[in-house]
């Protein structure tokens, strides 16, 4: 019955949209945290994917600020879809936060680019046509980690993340690629920020790894007690950590750190120089992981509007699907069921003067796709 | 699992029992004597904290961005008291819990608009780096008893200052009839902005040290914020020795709870399980704590009785 | 002439008129913001029963807007997915049928409240206000780290539940069902403040000696008028569920429950109406300034503490007062 529903709901939306847009405009829709906790991902992809479009005079964007509050992206959602009547839609930076708007808007005939989010959910039997990832599935840089563990040789490795499902699903891709033994694992409070519990674990265990998910300010806090804990043995994790806005936090403790990443300032190709000398022009900073996946859903959106209308969904979306633009990743293709497949990268924290930075020194995991490939019926 | 691993988590949960003191002192002292909830009291810590930081950017030195804290802080609090604050003393508690809770939004705002949205820096000195043998083969980090050092202190200091100070004799009158200090003839506004001032001084030292370690970024003092009131609550309001002994307390419950849970759990289920299970009931520890404390003695452990 | 009951009613029609305006010129937003309004002024009323009228100041009321959230939402995506929920004492699949929805969040959020009550009204003051909160913030962690339901991610509903066959996917139904809510609980209330059990219950906030000398028993008052207010706010989060086609630990956070507070004293403490008003005007402002600028959070708080320390009484009680100077 909701099918049903839906189906007709799509239709008369299509309709409405049809009627009334004129030609070639594009209207996006950006819903992404720009004030409280958290605040500093959504502004770089706000800035990324506004510096990728700004030339383009057929997008006009609405910006909306979720205060990373999955009701209030709800309701912006609505209001974009209803209201301002968009066309595509993007922007969210949480998981969860793109759990409450993603079913609704695609099913609402709406497409949405992810530049942050990759919940499994929606990787697998939640995929759908008008769903793309342009970031990575959440499992992907995790997977690298241990990837890039079985190659250093490690044979023994502590794994830590905090209790709540992104924590979860870390842990899982890092034990999905990773060959050797767990010296302990455990999961942490959502928040917590004083680790000297888990550190006395580390250091009682005889790990010769440790690899951790911790984003935002848990990261910091871990990283510099464990620092200043004195113990030696290795720490590998994903870029969150360990990415420019966050880098200057955590201090020398980063240093020398193995972090995996699709991407990385250092990349040598000419749509990524173009993009972090533009960025940094623009913006007076260097540019985040988080802004070159805001640039890149930007770009694409731009390739997809030069071969087709937005008005004709079909071929907008094979349009999109085809991914026909310079990602500042290099190589960029989508899987059947819309993530990238792209190199993910193993980085060092280095100084660059007196700016820490990263710098590339292997490929972790090369065309890597997703685990949920098959799960998907597209 | 072995004994010094045990002993290390004992001193992880001291070192964090001191830090809530820090925090908790001033914020019954504050209730105590002027009857005020003070729900901004994490805005002071984290004002601590970024003062620390920015001091810290421009020297280069811990301690004078120490120094920083805890005066920018003091000032801080001073000024809001003079301005905001004082004119709740004669407000039911809901005024005072509305008015702190909007300053909470004023301050966190602020501080983004000033600092912008990424945390910053702080850094441990080279002298409190790395680790020190305490016992024979169990080894602690500096800074960390450096934490639990000033936190000693700091209570010493608090403790002879009620004890044995004319400053301690106002104090402890004016917790028991907040009259009859004025009919001595003790300037009481003087008095509270002092004692706000102090309080406000310890939250934001307490800021700056927990954020060399932590990070520095806004939002950081509303979790430390609720575990104080937890604190305060369990001790009995009003009462010093009430928070010292509840902090150190809260301390070891949580960090001991958080450790030895999933480990005991282990050994009936699957070591996963029991990890996601065991971190679950680990996060809820201090509030069951306080809700059993709260329904066996209704005024904490050192509380004044209801009349 | 400006008097309580008229800008109650006033701000009651406004509203439902603005809604259909919304309809009528196409903007279902507003008629969400509408909807919005309502369901946090409901919570709020359920809160002011025991915050305005018995002075019990609990800080934990963001315990039983999630529970409401939480059963409702379970309920709904079981009967959504046809998973079995409960297989004894029969089998139950979950419901997607409104009022049975409700029956449910009402008992449930009755049961918490009783719980939550029994072991709090011993104590008194801040001790009451931290209680509550504990019990708020355990609630809070258990949903964060339970993962059946989605933990910190919540999970969807997709759909609304169903209410003698009208199509709750409109926004101008669903918002007409919240506001007949609002209608009863706002009747409900304005019966029991002024029944004997309102006045025993307003009594107890001055002199509780005074009210056992007239051989009422204090506790049983409040720990009644604590069960309702529980399941108000039940009822509210339930709708919000609802509205968003969503479910969150947010629902739960500490956050929330200080904004219930807001909303009332921002109205009008101790006010039947209060509520209703202070929600608009917090929803209204959010809007209006966050449009403007991403740091609103600062002006709100500067607008609170005015409210508290200059305009005593609220919006409601500054009208009042500035018709009388008049």
């Amino acid at each position: 019955m909701f099918k049903i529903i839906n189906l007709i709901l799509s239709i008369v939306l299509l309709f409405a949209s049809s009627a009334f847009a004129d030609g070639h405009k594009l209207k996006v829709g950006m819903i992404t945290t720009l004030s409280g906790g958290g605040s500093g991902l959504g502004i770089d992809v706000r800035d990324g994917f506004m510096l990728a479009v700004m030339g383009s005079k057929d997008i006009e964007v609405v910006i909306e600020d979720d205060q990373r509050k999955p009701d209030i992206a709800v309701q912006l959602a609505d209001k974009m879809i209803q209201s301002e009547k968009v066309d595509v839609l993007t922007g969210i930076i949480w998981s969860n936060l793109a759990m409450a708007v993603v079913p609704a808007a695609v099913n609402q005939g709406k497409f949405y680019l992810s530049p942050n989010a990759g919940p499994s959910a929606l990787a697998g039997k939640g995929c759908h046509e008008n769903y793309f990832n342009v970031a990575w599935q959440n499992d992907n840089l995790h997977e690298a980690a241990g990837g890039h563990a079985n190659s250093t040789g490690f044979k023994n490795t502590f794994i830590l993340a905090p209790n709540y499902p992104a924590g979860k699903d870390a842990l899982t891709g890092f034990k999905r690629y990773f060959k050797g033994n767990l010296a302990g694992e455990i999961y942490t409070k959502l928040g917590q920020t004083d680790y000297a519990v888990e550190i006395a674990q580390i250091r009682a265990s005889d790990a010769d790894s440790v690899f951790f998910f911790l984003p935002g300010g848990m990261g910091i806090g871990f990283m510099k007690q464990y620092a200043q804990s004195g113990i030696e043995i290795p720490v590998v994790g994903p870029a969150f950590s360990f990415d420019q806005g966050i880098l200057k936090a955590v201090g020398d403790a980063a240093l020398g750190v193995k972090n995996t990443s699709q991407w990385s300032k250092d990349l040598d190709n000419k749509a990524n120089k173009k993009f972090v000398s533009d960025f940094q022009n623009e913006y007076g900073r260097l540019p985040s992981l988080y802004a070159s996946q805001g640039y890149d859903t930007g770009m694409l959106l731009i390739s997809a509007m030069a071969k087709a209308s937005v008005n004709d969904m079909e071929a907008f979306r094979d349009a999109l699907r085809s991914a026909d633009f310079d990602s500042t990743r290099g190589q960029f293709r989508f899987s059947s069921n819309h993530h990238p497949i792209q190199d993910i990268y193993v980085r060092e924290v280095i100084k660059e003067g007196d700016t820490l930075t990263n710098k590339i020194v292997s490929v972790g995991l090369q065309d890597h796709s997703n685990a949920y490939v098959d799960q998907c019926s597209m | 699992m072995t004994a010094e691993l045990l002993i290390e988590q004992f001193l992880n949960g001291l070192q964090f029992g001191f830090m809530l003191f820090l925090m908790s002192a001033g914020l019954t002292l504050i209730f105590g004597v002027m009857g005020l909830i003070n729900l901004a009291h994490g805005s002071l810590y984290m004002i601590g904290a970024f003062s620390a930081a920015a001091t810290f950017a421009f020297f280069n030195s811990f301690w004078l961005s120490l120094l920083a804290s805890f005066s920018c802080a003091a000032i801080v609090g001073i000024v809001v008291e003079k301005t905001i604050i004082r004119k709740l003393y004669n407000r039911d508690h809901l005024d005072q819990v509305l008015v702190t809770f909007a300053l909470i939004l004023f301050f966190s705002e602020l501080v983004r608009w000033i600092f912008g949205a990424f945390p910053l820096y702080l850094d441990v000195p080279e002298l409190l780096n790395g680790s020190i043998e305490v016992f024979s083969g169990i080894y602690y980090s500096k800074y960390r008893l450096f934490i639990i050092f000033v936190g000693l202190i700091i209570a010493v200091f608090l403790f002879f200052l009620i004890g044995k100070t004319n400053l301690g004799i106002q104090i402890r009158a004016g917790q028991h009839d907040r009259e009859m200090i004025s009919a001595l003839g003790v300037d009481i506004s003087k008095l509270y902005t002092l004692l706000f001032g102090i309080g406000a001084a310890l939250a934001g030292l307490a800021g700056a040290l927990i954020g060399t370690i932590q990070s520095v970024e806004v939002g950081m003092g509303e979790p430390i914020l609720i575990l104080a009131f937890v604190i305060i609550v369990i001790g009995g309001i009003g009462s010093i020795k009430g928070a010292f002994i509840a902090s150190l307390l809260v301390g070891l419950v949580d960090t001991l709870g958080r450790f030895l849970i999933p480990w005991v759990l282990q050994t009936v289920t699957n070591p996963s399980d029991a990890m996601s299970v065991g971190s679950a009931i680990g996060s809820m520890l201090i509030y069951i704590l306080m809700a059993i404390i709260l329904i066996l003695k209704p005024t904490g452990l050192y509380g004044k009785q209801l009349s | 002439m400006i008097s309580e009951k008229n800008i109650s009613y006033i701000s009651l029609i406004s509203i439902f008129f603005i809604a259909i305006f919304s309809e009528y010129f196409n903007e279902p937003y507003l008629i969400t913001l509408l909807s919005r309004i309502i369901i946090f002024s409901i919570a709020a009323i359920g809160l002011n029963l025991v915050l305005g009228f018995g002075n019990l100041i609990s800080f934990g009321h963001a315990a039983f807007f999630g529970l409401g959230g939480y059963v409702s939402g379970i309920l709904a995506i079981h009967a959504f997915n046809s998973e079995l929920l409960i297989s004894w004492p029969f089998l139950f699949n979950g419901s997607n049928n409104s009022l049975i929805i409700w029956l449910f969040t009402i008992f449930f959020c009755s049961l918490l409240a009783l719980l939550v009550g029994v072991f709090s009204l011993r104590t008194s003051g801040v001790y009451f206000i931290m209680i509550t909160l504990a019990f708020a913030q355990m609630l809070y962690y258990f949903a964060i780290s339970w993962p059946s339901y989605g933990g910190e991610d919540g999970f969807s509903i997709y759909v609304r539940s169903t209410f003698f066959g009208i199509n709750t996917m409109k926004g101008i139904n669903f918002f007409f069902i919240c506001f007949f809510w609002l209608l009863i609980i706002l009747f409900i209330t304005s019966k029991i403040v002024n029944s004997p059990f309102g006045l025993a219950l307003r009594a107890t906030r001055f002199n509780l000696t005074r009210v056992r000398s007239v051989g009422i028993n204090p506790f049983r008052i409040q720990l009644l008028a604590f069960v309702l207010s529980g399941a108000i706010t039940g009822i509210a989060g339930s709708l919000y569920v609802d509205l968003n086609r969503f479910v969150s630990p947010s629902l739960l956070s500490w956050q929330m429950s200080g904004e219930f507070i807001v909303f009332i004293l921002i109205g009008g403490l101790g006010r039947i109406y209060g509520p209703l008003i202070g929600a608009a005007f917090f929803v209204a402002f959010e809007q209006f300034f966050g449009s403007y600028t991403e740091h609103w959070q600062i002006f709100l708080g500067i607008i609170i503490i005015s409210t508290v320390l200059f305009a005593k009484g609220g919006i409601i009680g500054f009208m009042l007062k500035y018709q009388k100077n008049e």
